[in-house]
């Protein structure tokens, strides 16, 4: 398999402090890979040095072999919240990196996407008149607005209801099948992670590494029942175990 | 899909707009009813008002009726006109400038924080100090013509302007530069489309005070010196005790000063109710 993006021995230190050390591992093309971990593990200051957007203190992140020194037009970001810019409504907002760019937009791809989505029929709406589901489905439109071949997510659902997240976890396995766009997806939700992913990625605590690196080999579309399998729940408590270093968890999820 | 599950709606970011303003809430009326009552109430007020100074006989010099105000107001237009146009011309070029001078200063200074905290005093002793109290001085310096007065209201409007205005572009949100900058937006770029538009609301509670200050500061000056101007009506008017003239030249003041708010809340309901 080729690396789309690849992470050689990434460090980040802030201050005295290492948030991120040592930490390396590929990103195969096409695929959904997660990364997990606890709080304060430097999940998001790993996916914001992929985005090009901060730098690393020592290590890089290769995107097709090349080193990333800065934003690049191949990848794409999604937020933890929504981010939209609250004074243009949803197709400003969407065009909005067209704007920057100087660039034409596609407009029969975005309508696909705003198709895609549900969010046909509300182009005009203000953010504020958009639920917050609704919200980061538009931003997922304009994150793929632009054909990135990179998608990073940065807990993108973690603001949402149960349900809502459920709902968009299946739109990104959709998108997923229909682009094929490679996604790092950082989340605190174990259960999000395994229905989302090819490989799941655990981050140790401060200072961040790879901890346990797992594939998940579930048949796609993951259905409800494919997610209520015994292989489903043993993950989950494998990788809760990792997080949480219980030994009463790793045994149960040995047995 | 479809919304059919509710979400609840996040929290809404605290309102700094003019139309958050309390003030905002008189210019809601909507039903037929509302504006019925609105009006009665007015007509009861100034019809009330007419009624008690007849009944006591109050002499005009002290309150003139209104019935007296509004006569005069006819009466002397053709001679209060050409003072309006007079005190519009100083208030709209002292106005321009400040407002100019402050919005720059404070998308530049905004930039440089130290720079900022070395100004900042000298603006706030601008903001508080009246800048009627430089107008004999500007007078000595640059004579009874528009430039003493202009000079004044710049200098009320400018700071006021510039401290709202600062507040704004201080509003950053990493997170809408950083989704700027992943596209590959330049300074310019990222002033221009997240820093201006988040600051707008600010700036324009800015203005909106700022004119109302330099309305002030026009009238003020136009009274301490020069035979024309507004300011200059209400002197002349009161040394020959003609009140109801000289109310009736408030009561312009008091439309110019309506049309300043009821201007820069349809800007602000236009351009930066996305904040409410």
């Amino acid at each position: 398999m080729v690396a789309k993006l690849a992470i050689r021995d990434a460090g980040k230190r802030y201050g005295d402090l290492d948030a991120l050390k040592g930490c390396s591992f590929d990103v195969a093309d096409k695929t959904i890979v997660s990364i997990v971990g606890p709080s304060g593990c430097g999940k998001t200051t790993l996916l914001w040095s992929m985005s090009g957007l901060h730098g690393l203190t020592s290590g890089q992140v290769d995107l097709d072999g090349q080193k990333i020194t800065g934003p690049r037009p191949e990848i794409g970001l999604v937020f933890q919240e929504a981010n939209l810019l609250p004074w243009r409504n949803l197709m400003g907002n969407i065009l909005f990196p067209f704007e920057v760019k100087g660039q034409k937009p596609d407009m029969p791809w975005i309508d696909h996407l705003m198709d895609r989505v549900g969010l046909t029929g509300f182009e005009k709406r203000m953010p504020r008149e958009l639920s917050g589901g609704m919200q980061q489905r538009g931003s997922i439109v304009r994150a793929l607005s632009l054909r990135p071949q990179v998608l990073l997510m940065d807990e993108p659902f973690g603001a949402l209801d149960a349900f809502t997240r459920e709902e968009m976890n299946r739109l990104v396995e959709e998108i997923w099948l229909e682009t094929r766009t490679t996604i790092v997806f950082i989340t605190h939700s174990i259960e999000e992670a395994i229905f989302l992913s090819d490989r799941v990625i655990v981050l140790s605590k401060r200072p961040g590494r790879v901890m346990a690196d797992y594939t998940v080999g579930l048949p796609r579309p993951r259905s409800l029942e494919v997610m209520a399998s015994r292989e489903v729940f043993d993950l989950m408590n494998q990788i809760k175990a990792d997080i949480y270093g219980m030994s009463s968890m790793r045994s149960k999820a040995a047995e | 899909m479809t919304d059919a599950i509710p979400e609840f709606k996040k929290a809404e970011v605290t309102q700094v707009g003019l139309t958050g303003s309390a003030l905002a809430s008189g210019l809601g009326a909507t039903t037929r009813r509302e504006i019925a009552i609105i009006l009665a109430v007015a007509v009861i007020v100034i019809g009330g008002l007419e009624a008690v100074l007849w009944w006591y006989a109050v002499p005009q010099y002290i309150l003139p009726r209104p019935s007296l105000i509004a006569a005069a107001l006819v009466k002397e237009f053709p001679l209060i006109l050409p003072h309006l146009g007079y005190t519009m011309v100083s208030l709209l070029s002292g106005f321009a400038i400040g407002a100019g001078t402050g919005m720059i200063l404070a998308a530049v200074v905004t930039q440089y924080p130290f720079v900022e905290k070395v100004i900042t005093p000298y603006i706030l002793v601008l903001v508080t100090t009246p800048m009627l109290a430089l107008v004999p001085l500007l007078i000595l310096r640059f004579g009874f013509g528009y430039t003493p007065r202009i000079i004044a209201v710049a200098l009320a409007v400018g700071p006021m302007v510039m401290i709202n205005a600062a507040t704004g572009f201080r509003r950053t949100d990493s997170a809408k530069i950083a989704l700027a900058r992943s596209y590959g937006a330049s300074t310019l770029q990222i002033f221009w489309k997240i820093r201006a538009p988040m600051a707008l609301p600010m700036i324009l509670v800015g203005l909106m005070i700022g004119a109302i200050f330099g309305l002030l500061t026009t009238v003020g000056a136009e009274m301490v010196g020069g035979g024309f101007g507004l300011g200059n009506r209400l002197t002349t008017y009161s040394s020959m005790i003609d009140m109801p003239e000289f109310f009736a030249v408030i009561l312009l003041l008091s439309v110019i000063g309506i049309l300043i708010y009821v201007i820069f809340f349809l800007i602000g309901k236009k351009w930066a109710s996305w904040e409410t």
